[in-house]
């Protein structure tokens, strides 16, 4: 397997990263502001700040073909940073939410961005043409606590949503006059605003931490704060779910969740390293670390200790082994992954960002 | 280590790493506030059930956790007065200097002598598995340096006499102490790449 690629940015915690479609530009939140890396050679070099948040910036994404940036942060607002010739230029999102907007997410056809946040709702935002304008619909109805993760389903008018109150649930966000009809799926076929599609629970009722739907949007994944991942496949609508798998590790909560292809979930948060998950309808299981190169190997520094430096150590630290480096590549909890790169059976690189501000590109 | 302190020290440094789960997040109460939510208790559903790690009636461990913060308080070992005493004096001294100590709690939980309380942005600066270290560390030390104080003390003096007496002796101890409580924690930080 081909080492992967590290980028080790500064030393914050990094809530959230995106690419740019051609993997050319980085955008990372950092504290309150939003940095733009662009890569060259190898790295990535700090080019832009965007500034315009005065609290923490929860979330980032980057709509692929558009090229716009939104963004969302514990002062209430979200951001649109269209590209111009002169740099970024932000426009508000009218959220009417009174709490912290925690996650933002871009629909796939970039028409509408959803907005999870700590006043037990989600915002999904749309642009008005005669306003000019970026304006919000609340999805509100069952939620009962702070929305941890969002993730859209391919056809732009299903959304999940995971939240503090154990539940992962499916939304419709149909928008009339933004949204064409959609085709039938099996969560449902008259989708007004504001249907619940699906609601479901883990066995111990732990926070969601991260929801996605798998690629062609027929089955949804969820992380909770009890270290399991459960994977459910509805039926029909209106009908109980054919299966709901979950499988509990014995590893520290995932804090991120990606689907590779139909049968391959790649999961990562406190224990610093990404985990692959196989299975289908009939059961899941952990099939092992994504990093499969060996504790000595992951570390990278790792040096031969010699009998001086280990006494030098002794004086120096009053011990004689440095246990300050953690032996995997990211040295704090991973807060998010990300798709990278695409091939035919599915996802071949996804990126990671952590705590200790690296962000990663693991070949899987 | 005797037989009975690993298995303890073991459980705690278990619960520890598991409660040490954090994740920034911002008030749902109060608008653009962000407060560590085991100790604001405004919403029920992100604080999680408190656990009690005891090793006997006299030693325990309380570690409160919720999505943003943890609680850990402990109860440190006092047998007689005198150790009462001493265990009070040392802790009055540790909690004085809290704001030194990043992690220390100005006042302890009813019911146990000293509490930490640690967050999210201190897991984000500091070495996750080193906190942890430095509270077992913390544990395992603190009774050492009680019973040393002890027979510092002496013998057959009566005990509130004695205490008068050994008023000055006993702060300077307890400040000897402290420094080398102290130290860990500045080293700690020291090794965090984040605060260098």
């Amino acid at each position: 397997m081909a080492n992967p690629e590290v980028h080790h940015l500064f030393h914050n915690p990094i809530a959230d990263h995106s690419f740019s479609a051609d993997q050319q530009t980085l955008v990372v939140a950092r504290d309150t502001s939003v940095e733009l890396y662009g890569r060259s050679g190898s790295s990535f070099k700090l080019q832009d700040e965007l500034k315009g948040h005065d609290k923490t910036v929860t979330s980032v994404d980057i709509a692929p073909s558009t090229g716009r940036i939104v963004t969302c942060s514990q002062d209430r607002n979200a951001l649109v940073w269209e590209p111009s010739p002169t740099g970024y230029k932000p426009t508000l999102v009218l959220l009417r939410i009174s709490r912290a907007a925690t996650f933002v997410r871009w629909s796939p056809n970039e028409s509408k961005f959803a907005v999870g946040s700590g006043d037990r709702l989600i915002a999904v935002c749309y642009f008005e043409e005669e306003n000019d304008w970026w304006v919000s619909k609340h999805l509100k109805k069952p939620i009962r606590s702070t929305i941890t993760s969002v993730d859209w389903h391919p056809n732009s008018v299903l959304l999940a949503a995971g939240s503090t109150d154990a539940h992962a649930r499916v939304f419709s966000s149909y928008i009339k006059g933004v949204d064409q009809r959609p085709e039938p799926t099996v969560w449902g076929d008259r989708l007004p605003f504001n249907t619940v599609c699906g609601e479901f629970l883990n066995n111990s009722a732990g926070w969601v931490h991260s929801v996605a739907f798998s690629p062609s949007g027929d089955s949804l994944a969820f992380a909770a704060h009890d270290s399991s991942i459960t994977v459910v496949y509805p039926s029909a609508p209106e009908q109980p779910p054919k299966a709901v798998v979950s499988i509990s590790t014995q590893l520290l909560p995932f804090k991120s969740l990606i689907w590779r292809s139909e049968d391959e979930i790649v999961a990562a948060g406190y224990d610093c390293e990404a985990f692959r998950f196989q299975g289908g309808e009939g059961g899941w299981q952990l099939a092992g670390a994504v990093d499969t190169r060996g504790p000595s190997a992951a570390g990278g520094e790792q040096r031969e200790e010699s009998a001086l430096k280990m006494f030098k150590q002794m004086d120096l630290k009053g011990k004689g082994k440095d246990d300050t480096q953690l032996k995997t590549v990211h040295q704090n909890t991973i807060t998010m992954i990300r798709p990278y790169q695409s091939s035919g059976s599915g996802v071949a690189k996804f990126s990671s960002s952590g705590v200790d501000g690296r962000v990663v590109v693991w070949t899987i | 280590m005797s037989q009975s302190l690993r298995p303890y020290l073991q459980a705690v440094r278990s619960s520890l790493t598991a409660a040490l789960t954090l994740s920034n997040f911002a008030s749902q109460t109060a608008e653009r506030h962000n407060v560590p939510e085991i100790e604001a208790q405004t919403s029920p559903e992100v604080v999680l059930t408190p656990l009690t790690i005891s090793r006997n009636e006299n030693e325990r461990v309380l570690i409160e956790p919720s999505i943003n913060s943890v609680r850990i308080s402990i109860k440190i070992k006092q047998a007689d007065e005198i150790e009462h005493i001493l265990v009070h004096k040392f802790t009055r001294f540790l909690t004085q200097r809290a704001e030194s100590f990043f992690i220390l709690r100005r006042k302890p939980i009813k019911g146990y002598d000293i509490s930490f309380l640690i967050t999210n942005f201190h897991t984000e600066e500091m070495l996750k598995h080193k906190l942890v270290d430095f509270i077992i560390q913390f544990m395992e030390e603190v009774d050492k340096e009680i019973s040393e104080m002890k027979l510092f003390v002496g013998g057959t003096v009566p005990l509130l006499a004695r205490a008068e007496v050994n008023r000055l002796q006993l702060n300077a101890r307890a400040r000897f102490v402290a420094e080398s409580f102290l130290t860990p924690v500045s080293r700690a930080v020291a090794a965090c790449p984040a605060m260098s």
